[in-house]
């Protein structure tokens, strides 16, 4: 378990960076925390040429709130958003450094970073299920310019995402806040990677829920957003909420990647169970 | 018959809570394991490594590799004159078959060492693995015991039907008609999973000839130094004098290192072969997939019970899926003798026949680990007492205590021809159910949430352990392992080194074997320093197994110690001019009795030592004694209980509480006890709820990783309440009993008894492990008995 040969890079801008990969060509790959990509070198799984390390770019590890919007630098570490608690900085995305706690374990948080983690894009990381929830604009920062990608469109199959190759994801802006939201997961163990996981957000107005999203890690190849559970849900009373109509419709929706059947069976009882619970405690942080 | 120590008044260490001397270096990170042992000019080993589970070898080519910057060497089976090493039983039922220390014309399981590649770095060697190309012709696989029967290719051709020892070592001819008359009969098929012991550290060696010697030098993470050189010098040709094994520090060893791999000989060789320092530390991908497992057995049983729960009789079919080789030196038999020899337990069964195979598959070689079989057949006959007592209607404890071989039974002989020395199986049972009342398991029972569901387990069980000579011979292994020997000397600053061939791996031996002298030297315990783990240090041993340290080691360092008391005293009684009877070794001094005359132990050895010309009546020099030990083994025994949840939403097993009673004789450390007890059950946890070494049907291992491999954390772990017996056992000078397996063998059927408790409105039962979620899942789905009647 060693990795193949790779040269290294130190990049100290985002502009040296994009120059480096552009010109080193599509068998480099940014380094940030190194959290996945190292094991998966170690195992030979992931074979770069060369390795170009961005965690000495300077302005890319922040936390800012531009109107309605929370801007995350991409070199953010996820436990910088784990203890990232104020009210003022974080109201309406009060769910992030919830979601944060689930990621692996301490150690794994201190040095993995926002950016890394959606550019790997574990279909059941947290930040992954973040983007999609809380309507994520991921920007994109490459040879010829800026672009930006909605969430929606960034996850395009296990592991890979919108991104070309010469292009460094640098901020990520979260662009709804909801009063309201909570992360049901479940793994076998303690800090491993969940088996399966649902997380849910919405307003109250006039009591009544809006702009509900449901979003769904684990299970398929990206995170999936259940759509008909939503739908089912927005509009409802907060004191007669279908949550067993939900569950049952985000469960129904969902196609488990699992080809045994009783796995599968079982990851659909999950999604139906964890939607329930994401629920419920979603409610309970609108009545606190 | 041994002689009992007089308590006299010297101060009593045994017993003691003390730190573990140890515990200082481990957790600090300044411990010295195998890999940490530096050498400036060591090259690095890798092994290439089969992908194919099975198939015949057409063409190994290694010339690509030599090519790369930094390779030294690749060598073949060939280059190793195809040497072997044979784990073999010398017994009609045991077909004897040989491992290749490099796969020699044909594969048998993946991850099945190839070749063995040399270079300046392990970085260099893997780039040279990849480089080495063969071309192997695939047979279907046989991974599941019952593939055996339907592929028409023998994994080993001297064994056409797969079976590789096939024991009838106990049959009763009227068993059939008494399980034919019996009120009831329990009729069962319990499975267990594959398992690999994980220790933190895997293997590794560092392996060098030195001409001065004449020997090689071979560095190495294992349980039994002696037995890795007996093993290496064999396959190598060598005397046992020129292989020189030494054991650092052992990062868990759990049986897995009760063993001598193919890995070690070929580095060993290689070292040899290049005369120069070779060295390997194996990674987690080859240390969960290509070194040994184990545990992956099948058991269909049939009780005959009265109609008073009393057992009548039992029939046994067990099965082992031993892997691709029989290990060295305990063999594939390990685990069929094991599960045969000792299935009946605490329980008093009248009648006993057995049938017990191991099965070879292309899969890793099975080993011991930890609990050896004992896991599996606790699991089995609590899973039994638990369905007997639904069908007759009597509760889990008392149908337990119905059969529980009592105080008055002992000695007590069963059908399997061991004879019981005394234990509190009773007792046992009896305090394990008052705790489990007192605790209020119940009432946390009836308070469950809506949506979760708990039970409660209970299991009493014995560990038979320490197995001496008398035993060990019944095995009919070409070395039969049992004794130790022990020396001891005291140098002239009154310091004891003792000196023993059992080797820890973590358990703590340096503090409570000087507990055990300590009380015998009147000195106290860090004036003793044990030193193990060296073959050209200490007598030849059998290494550290089964219980049997502290009980044979320990053993004979008491021996030993008591010897070189009589020497203190008779030089003490020289000096102050008094009858050595008369003299007591208290505190430190030799103090005669009666008188207040008294002389420090540290005078005495340095008089001994520096002024050796005062003590005219003495014939030897120095203060040097030896003892040995060789129990015939004995039963620890205890009784586990659980307190379980299982999340219906989620389907996930939580164990909520545990209670142990233990009763391992003599307590030399109740710190000790209680850690070797804790990490026991973790395990036994790990192996119920979470770890499988998984392989798809075409061989390849499913669980290369930690992610996959999933060995429980302290987050996964109850808290557990101890509580102690002691029922001493003086088979050895110090009445202690071993103990290093006990909560691993309870915890699996414990948390099945728990699990079954939890489900029992549902007609099934859970009879394997482990038990996964989606098991859960499906059993919930099924209709409750109100449901359905």
């Amino acid at each position: 378990m060693k990795p193949a040969r790779f040269d290294y890079h130190r990049a100290s801008t985002t502009l040296e960076a994009v120059a480096l990969i552009d010109d080193l060509g599509e068998e480099a790959k940014f380094i940030a925390g190194g959290q996945s990509l190292v094991p998966m070198m170690n195992f030979r799984l992931a074979r770069p040429s060369a390795l170009i390390d961005i965690m000495h770019i300077g302005d890319l590890d922040s936390i800012q709130r531009d109107g309605d919007a929370l801007v995350v630098g991409a070199l953010t570490r996820h436990r910088t958003l784990e203890t990232s608690t104020d009210p003022t900085l974080m109201g309406g995305f009060a769910l992030l450094p919830t979601a944060a706690r689930w990621i692996g374990h301490t150690p794994i948080r201190t040095r993995g970073t926002i950016g890394g983690s959606l550019m790997h894009a574990d279909a059941s990381a947290e930040w992954c299920m973040m983007a999609r929830l809380f309507n994520a604009q991921l920007r994109l920062e490459g040879p010829r310019g800026r672009r930006t990608v909605a969430a929606d469109d960034w996850f395009q199959g296990m592991f890979s995402t919108a991104a070309d190759f010469n292009e460094l994801l640098v901020e990520i802006r979260f662009t709804t806040p909801r009063q309201c939201g909570a992360l049901a997961e479940f793994s076998r163990r303690h800090g491993d990677f969940a088996t399966a996981a649902v997380a849910v957000a919405f307003d109250v107005v006039d009591d009544r829920l809006c702009n509900v999203g449901i979003v769904i890690g684990g299970v398929e190849g990206v995170p999936v957003r259940a759509g008909e559970a939503e739908t089912l849900l927005e509009g409802a009373s907060v004191g007669a909420v279908d949550v067993d109509g939900a569950a049952r419709s985000a469960a129904a929706g969902v196609a488990p990647m699992e080809s045994e059947p009783r796995e599968a069976a079982y990851r659909r009882h999950l999604v139906d169970t964890l939607t329930r619970r994401a629920i419920h405690d979603a409610l309970a942080t609108g009545v606190q | 018959m041994v002689t009992l120590p007089t308590s006299g008044e010297s101060q009593q260490w045994v017993g003691q809570p003390l730190q573990r001397r140890e515990d200082a270096r481990f957790l600090r990170g300044t411990g010295r394991y195998t890999d940490d042992v530096p050498h400036a000019f060591a090259l690095h080993a890798a092994f290439v490594r089969s992908p194919i589970a099975f198939g015949v070898i057409r063409s190994i080519d290694v010339r690509p590799a030599l090519e790369i910057p930094g390779v030294i060497a690749v060598l073949t089976s060939a280059d190793l004159g195809h040497a072997t090493l044979t784990g073999f039983l010398d017994r009609d039922e045991f077909i004897k078959t040989a491992m290749p220390i490099l796969a020699n014309e044909r594969v048998r399981f993946v991850g099945e060492p190839l070749a063995i590649v040399i270079a300046t770095s392990r970085y260099i060697a893997e780039d040279a693995i990849e480089a080495v190309s063969y071309e192997i012709d695939e047979f279907d696989p046989i991974v599941a015991m019952d593939d055996a029967q339907r592929t028409p290719q023998p994994i080993h051709d001297e064994a056409p039907d797969g079976v590789l020892v096939d024991l009838r070592m106990f049959n009763d001819d009227e068993l059939e008609e008494v399980l034919a008359t019996s009120h009831v009969v329990v009729d069962e098929t319990f499975r267990s999973g594959r398992l690999q012991a994980a220790p933190m550290e895997g293997r590794g060696c560092l392996a060098e000839w030195i001409d001065r010697d004449d020997q090689l030098v071979v560095t190495v993470s294992t349980q039994l130094p002696h037995q890795v050189r007996t093993g290496i010098a064999q396959a190598l040709g060598l005397a046992e004098r020129q292989v020189r094994v030494i054991v650092p520090d052992v990062g868990g060893g759990f049986g897995f290192k009760a063993v001598l791999g193919r890995e070690e000989v070929a580095v060993a060789a290689a070292a040899r072969i290049l005369r120069r320092p070779v060295r390997w530390a194996e990674d987690r991908l080859e240390s969960l997939t290509a070194s040994f497992q184990g545990r992956e057995q099948e058991y269909t049983v049939r009780a005959g019970f009265t109609e008073d729960g009393v057992l009548t009789g039992l029939a046994a079919d067990i099965r082992c899926n031993i892997g691709a080789y029989s290990a060295f030196p305990f063999t594939c038999g390990l685990e069929p003798i094991m599960a045969a020899t000792e299935f009946l337990g605490v329980y008093k069964v009248p009648r006993y026949a057995s049938r017990s195979r191991g099965i070879a598959s292309n899969k890793p070689p099975s080993n011991a680990y930890r609990g050896v079989s004992r896991p599996q057949i606790v699991m089995v006959m609590e899973g039994l007492m638990d369905r007997a007592a639904d069908r007759l209607g009597i509760d889990r404890v008392e149908i337990r205590r119905r059969n529980t071989i009592r105080a008055e039974d002992f000695p007590y002989s069963g059908p399997n021809g061991i004879t019981y020395e005394p234990g509190s199986y009773l007792e046992a049972l009896e305090l394990c159910a008052a705790q489990v009342e007192a605790a209020g398991w119940r009432q946390r029972c009836e308070e469950a949430a809506p949506g979760f569901i708990r039970g409660i387990g209970i299991a009493n069980f014995s560990e038979r352990n320490a197995y001496g000579t008398a035993t060990m011979g019944l095995r009919r292994m070409p070395m039969t392992p049992g004794f130790e020997v022990a020396h001891l000397a005291m140098d002239a600053s009154g310091d004891v080194t003792l000196t023993s061939g059992t080797c820890s791996a973590g358990q703590g031996h340096e503090t409570t074997f000087a507990q055990i002298v300590a009380d015998r030297l009147g000195i106290a315990p860090d004036r003793i320093q044990l030193r193990q783990g060296d073959t050209d240090l200490t007598s030849f041993g059998w290494g550290t197994f089964a219980g049997r340290s502290l009980v044979i080691g320990g053993g004979a360092a008491a021996v030993a110690a008591r010897r070189l008391a009589v020497q203190l005293r008779e030089v003490a009684a020289q000096l102050l001019s008094v009858d050595a009877d008369d003299v007591e070794l208290v505190n430190g001094h030799a103090r005669v009795r009666g008188t207040g005359a008294s002389i420090s132990i540290d005078e005495i050895a340095k008089t001994v030592h520096f002024r050796s010309h005062l003590l005219t009546d003495r014939e030897e020099y120095l203060l040097e004694s030896h003892g040995s030990a060789d129990p015939s083994g004995m039963f620890s025994n205890g009784c586990h209980a659980a307190l379980v949840e299982i999340d219906a939403g989620t389907c996930a097993v939580q164990v909520l509480d545990y209670l142990v009673v233990e009763d391992c004789g003599v307590i030399v450390n109740p710190l000790v006890v209680d850690g070797q007890v804790r990490g026991g059950i973790a395990q036994g946890i790990g192996a119920t709820l979470y770890e499988e070494a998984s392989y798809s049907p075409d061989g390849q291992p499913l669980a290369g990783s930690f992610m996959s491999y999933l060995v429980p954390t302290a987050a996964e772990m109850p808290p557990i309440s101890i509580h102690h017996l002691e029922t001493p056992c003086y088979q050895t000078e110090t009445g202690v009993k071993g103990m290093g397996e006990a909560g691993t063998i309870g915890a699996p059927a414990v948390i099945l008894s728990a699990l079954n408790d939890a489900l029992r409105s549902r007609d099934a039962w859970l009879e394997h492990v482990p038990v996964t979620p989606a098991d859960i899942q499906r059993l919930l789905a099924l209709p409750t008995k109100m449901e359905s009647s």
